[in-house]
């Protein structure tokens, strides 16, 4: 029931707001809905009973489908993160002006219900639904509001989806047509014999999908021309919880479903991740624009974990999900500072800020914690995270074995394991080199005419600043809450997904 | 049964009504009543009451398909006279005649939904196209619409030609005209059978036979286009499906790859050059292309889920190819500039085409998603040319261009604010009726499909 209500609330509040004509009330309204969203997490979480955390009814008789939600540890962790970044997102743009604002705000909400839809469903159809509607909105929301080339980037990133999203639909049909009980239920998906032939093209056919939305190299094109384009509070859902999509994707769809093409296509996928933690890196650090760069940290960062998923091993899962949290903390707080500075500056040039720590001291202390957070410093929530991912990929055996690429060249190496660990390595040292060089140059050196004035925080956005640095804190010293929400949801998924006892490469 | 007898009687007192209402909207009244009489006479004959009990000597037969294909048609024609009758009006002074010819159309339907033997096949198509070359020559002073009635004619009369050919060389092989004792290996049946799988793919506009439709929908008045690219051609969908179920199923083999071809090519060139349009009734002439190639997919099945999906297919493109046109008909400019700023000047308006074009598009919660998705499952339970589904899918991710180029321009786009339609609030409410039907069958289509089998 209570996955139910997620999905209903802020669909039905979302509706609501576009007949409610008065800017603040509609902030208002929809700032209580994402709180009662936040509420009924919570309290489902801390009450913590199972039988509420699935629903299912009849949906289309003749094909097999039901209208099915269940949320196991991973989907909770995404539920909560959606439910606790909403009310953050809204009262960090809170100031912010919004022609329209009772669309924008409708519009929001149903990004969210969709978002919460695609976390919870466990039918494949009904996933693919939730998956599609969370995109619809938002394009209307990147179209609207937003930059002078917003309409073409969107649009550019609209099709680069959808081309994903029908792949993935044939992907889905194909599963379903060698499910034993010819049903798009998640159980049956996981118990599904697809020929061995076909099983390449499933897995590909998923895979583009997901890479598009997370983006991983080489489908990352869209991403950073639609960061900048958008405005900020659409960025913030976009890049702290819609990429989280494509790794949920991979983790609850792709992975326990298509185990033996994931494994034969492991260093495949690991190489692309891989090159494109170091190719985001070198971008980032040539960046003059401070929405940019963290654009292609964000892909930086992604690719680590797409890395780690891929790695298929019990402590790189675990730390997959936290930093999947984490990462959608750090962005939404580094895009919070980004909104603030550019809504006050009217500049988010790094070139034209300088000496911000002078005139706005506690905006620096902020920026800095989140900055460091994002680069992984013990304390902060980012180093569980990494060093779990990286503890997993270092010891994974997925990527044993030599390695043929189209039966041609001939990869000789014992274990990749080592190789991608000392190169995602690499892109950490690059993600300090960028991101202290933008602290560098933001916020220390000279102040000059436009920096001189100062940015004063409002209540609103220290508020939403402290409350990041906290969970940025608290996360980084204690994980453990979470780590064991999403123990057992790891365990099952390593049971369905590690396949390297069968095979012997 | 019941329709077909009705439809017929009906066009027949849409011509006589001229002469005794003297005003427009009786006549369109007189119209309304009876194209809700003849869904309710269909109706009544899925559940069992027939009127007319006559001895049709097999050539005939009323299943469930047939008569739910039907109601589907009536429904989509109700709904195209509360939208557009109205502007029939504009095209010219014969008014009552219009619904008259259209009447007739409809009675052809029925014969081409249900026939059990290629003389009955021919009727049917050949009453559905002779109305037509009329509709579409109906704006007599205006160059374009004459140039496409008799381009329309001429192609048409041609194919028909084809078309008799292919139904003597089946006759000569198997001597019956019956669907049912055709099919056979023998060079004159597939010669025969070839000839008819052009001729219909014609009657679709399926590609390489395509070349009449961009001209000859752009040409005819817009009122009537919208009838032609929805219901008539449904229903010539209806009858390929079902020329070739009973009469060449067997033969599958032979002319799957034909179709397979048939069917890629209809999809590249309907969505390819749907991108370059400038007019956005000539972007929907190729978009009907377009998705006259995904129904094809189902002919290409020809499976239990495709004959499902064809009828979700069918009710989904013609109530959201209606709905846009019956905006359209109301348009001064009918180019993408001309929807410029059409969100702000209409909003309702704007809300609902999107609904449509999403639909076309094939984005889930509507029932073009659902129709789609029918599609591609039903080809690939073939399991044969894999590749095809691969490609009717970046073709439908090609197709979200052109589509999503209107609602771009409605909304995002800055435009002359003074562009306001003057519409009436039952339109209005009957677009809205639309739009929400569109979401019901995308959300639920067992609302459809349970007549099937109940």
């Amino acid at each position: 029931m209570i996955a139910l209500l997620l999905i209903l609330v802020p669909l039905l509040t979302g509706v609501v707001s576009f007949f409610i004509k008065e800017n603040k009330a509609v902030r208002s309204w929809a700032f209580i809905s994402s709180a009662i969203t936040l509420a009924v997490v919570a309290g489902a979480l801390l009450s913590g009973k199972e039988s509420s955390f699935e629903f299912n009814v009849d949906w289309m008789g003749g094909l097999g489908s039901n209208f099915h939600l269940k949320m196991d540890g991973l989907s909770k962790l995404m539920c909560l993160l959606t439910a606790v970044a909403y009310p953050l997102i809204f009262i960090a743009i809170q100031k912010t002006e919004y022609k329209n604002s009772n669309q924008y705000f409708g519009l929001m909400l149903l990004t969210q219900a969709g978002l919460l839809g695609v976390f919870t469903a466990a039918d494949a159809l009904l996933f693919y639904f939730f998956w599609e509607l969370a995109l619809i909105p938002v394009y209307f929301l990147c179209s609207t509001w937003g930059g002078e080339k917003r309409i073409a980037v969107t649009f550019k990133f609209f099709v680069y989806t959808f081309l994903g999203s029908v792949l993935m639909l044939i992907a889905l049909l194909m599963v379903y047509n060698s499910t034993p009980d010819r049903s798009f239920d998640i159980e049956s998906f996981y118990s599904s014999s697809v020929a061995e032939g076909k099983q390449s093209w499933v897995f590909w056919m998923m895979f583009i999908a997901f890479a598009i939305k997370m983006p991983v190299f080489p489908f990352h094109t869209w991403q950073p021309d639609t960061y900048e384009q958008s405005n900020s509070g659409t960025t913030m859902v976009l890049s702290g919880l819609m990429v989280k999509m494509g790794l949920f994707a991979v983790l609850r769809w792709l992975l326990p479903v298509m185990p033996f093409a994931a494994s034969n296509w492991t260093n495949a996928v690991s190489f692309l991740s891989v090159f494109g933690i170091i190719y985001a890196s070198l971008i980032a650090i040539q960046q003059d624009d401070i929405k940019r760069l963290v654009a292609y940290s964000s892909i930086a960062h992604i690719g680590l974990m797409c890395l780690a998923a891929f790695a298929v091993n019990k402590t790189g899962m675990q730390g997959v999900m936290l930093q999947m949290f984490n990462h959608g903390i750090n962005i939404i707080g580094l895009w919070v500072v980004v909104e603030i500075v550019e809504r006050n500056l009217g500049v988010r040039k790094i070139s034209q800020l300088g000496g911000l720590a002078n005139s706005s001291p506690t905006l620096a202390i902020f920026l800095t914690v989140i900055a460091l957070a994002n680069i992984a410093l013990p304390l902060t929530n980012g180093f569980p995270g990494e060093f779990l991912m990286f503890n997993g990929i270092f010891n994974s055996a997925a990527f044993d074995g030599g390695y043929t690429l189209f039966g041609v060249i001939k990869f000789t190496a014992s274990s990749f394991g080592l190789i991608f660990t000392v190169a995602a390595g690499l892109g950490i040292i690059l993600a300090a080199v960028y991101t202290l060089n933008m602290i560098r140059k933001v916020f220390y050196g000279e102040t000059n005419e436009l920096t001189a004035r100062g940015i004063s925080l409002s209540m609103n956005e220290k508020v939403v600043l402290t409350i990041i640095v906290i969970l940025i804190i608290v996360i980084g010293v204690y994980p453990k809450p979470l780590l064991d929400m999403t123990q057992a949801a790891t365990d099952f998924i390593m049971s369905k997904a590690d396949v390297s006892k069968f095979i012997n490469k | 049964m019941n329709a077909l007898v009705l439809s017929a009687v009906l066009g027949v007192v849409m011509m006589f009504s001229s002469i005794w209402l003297k005003q427009k909207s009786a006549v369109r009244t007189v119209a309304l009543a009876g194209i809700a009489l003849l869904l309710l006479v269909n109706i009544l004959e899925m559940c069992g009451t027939v009127f007319f009990k006559v001895d049709l000597r097999d050539m005939l037969q009323f299943d469930r398909f047939a008569l739910l294909f039907n109601t589907i048609i009536f429904v989509s024609v109700f709904i195209y006279f509360l939208l557009s009758a109205k502007d029939m009006e504009k095209v010219g002074v014969n008014y009552a005649e219009y619904f008259a010819l259209i009447f007739f159309i409809l009675c052809g339907v029925v014969l081409s939904s249900a026939f059990k033997s290629l003389l009955i096949l021919f009727l049917g198509i050949e009453i559905i196209s002779i109305p037509l070359y009329i509709l579409t020559g109906s704006d007599k002073r205006n160059l374009k619409s004459n140039e496409a009635a008799l381009k329309y004619f001429l192609m048409g009369a041609f194919t028909t030609g084809l078309m008799l050919m292919g139904i003597a060389l089946l006759y000569g092989a198997s001597g019956s005209f019956m669907t049912a004792q055709l099919a056979s290996m023998s060079p004159l049946t597939i010669a025969g059978m070839i000839l008819l799988l052009f001729s219909m793919a014609f009657k679709v506009s399926a590609a390489p036979f395509h070349f009449w439709t961009p001209d000859v929908y752009d040409g005819a008045p817009t009122v009537f286009t919208s009838f032609m690219a929805t219901i008539v051609k449904a229903a010539v969908f209806i009858a390929f499906i079902r020329l070739f179920d009973d009469a060449f199923n067997v033969m599958q083999p032979t002319w799957q790859l034909w179709v397979a071809i048939i069917t890629a090519l209809t999809l590249f060139i309907g969505n390819i050059t749907a991108v370059f349009q400038q007019s956005v009734k000539r972007m929907l002439a190729y978009s009907s292309i377009a998705q006259a190639g995904f129904m094809l997919l189902a002919l290409f099945a020809m499976n239990t889920i495709a004959k499902e999906g064809i009828l979700l297919y069918a009710a989904a493109y013609c109530l959201a190819t209606i709905g846009i046109f019956a905006v359209l008909v109301k348009m001064s400019d009918y180019t993408f500039d001309g929807f410029n700023g059409f969100a702000k000047s209409n909003p309702l308006l704007a809300g609902v085409l999107v609904v449509f074009f999403l639909s076309l598009a094939g984005i889930p919660l509507t029932a073009g998603f659902l129709s789609k998705f029918y599609m591609l499952e039903a080809a690939l339970a073939t399991g044969k040319h894999f590749w095809l589904v691969i490609f009717a899918v970046l073709m439908a991710a090609v197709s979200v261009y052109y589509y999503f180029r209107v609602i771009q321009a409605m909304y995002f786009k800055e435009g002359n604010e003074s562009n306001k339609l003057a519409t009436s609030a039952s339109f209005n409410y009957t677009l809205v009726v639309l739009a929400a039907l569109i979401i019901l069958l995308g959300v639920y289509p067992n609302v459809l499909l349970y007549w099937l089998y109940f």
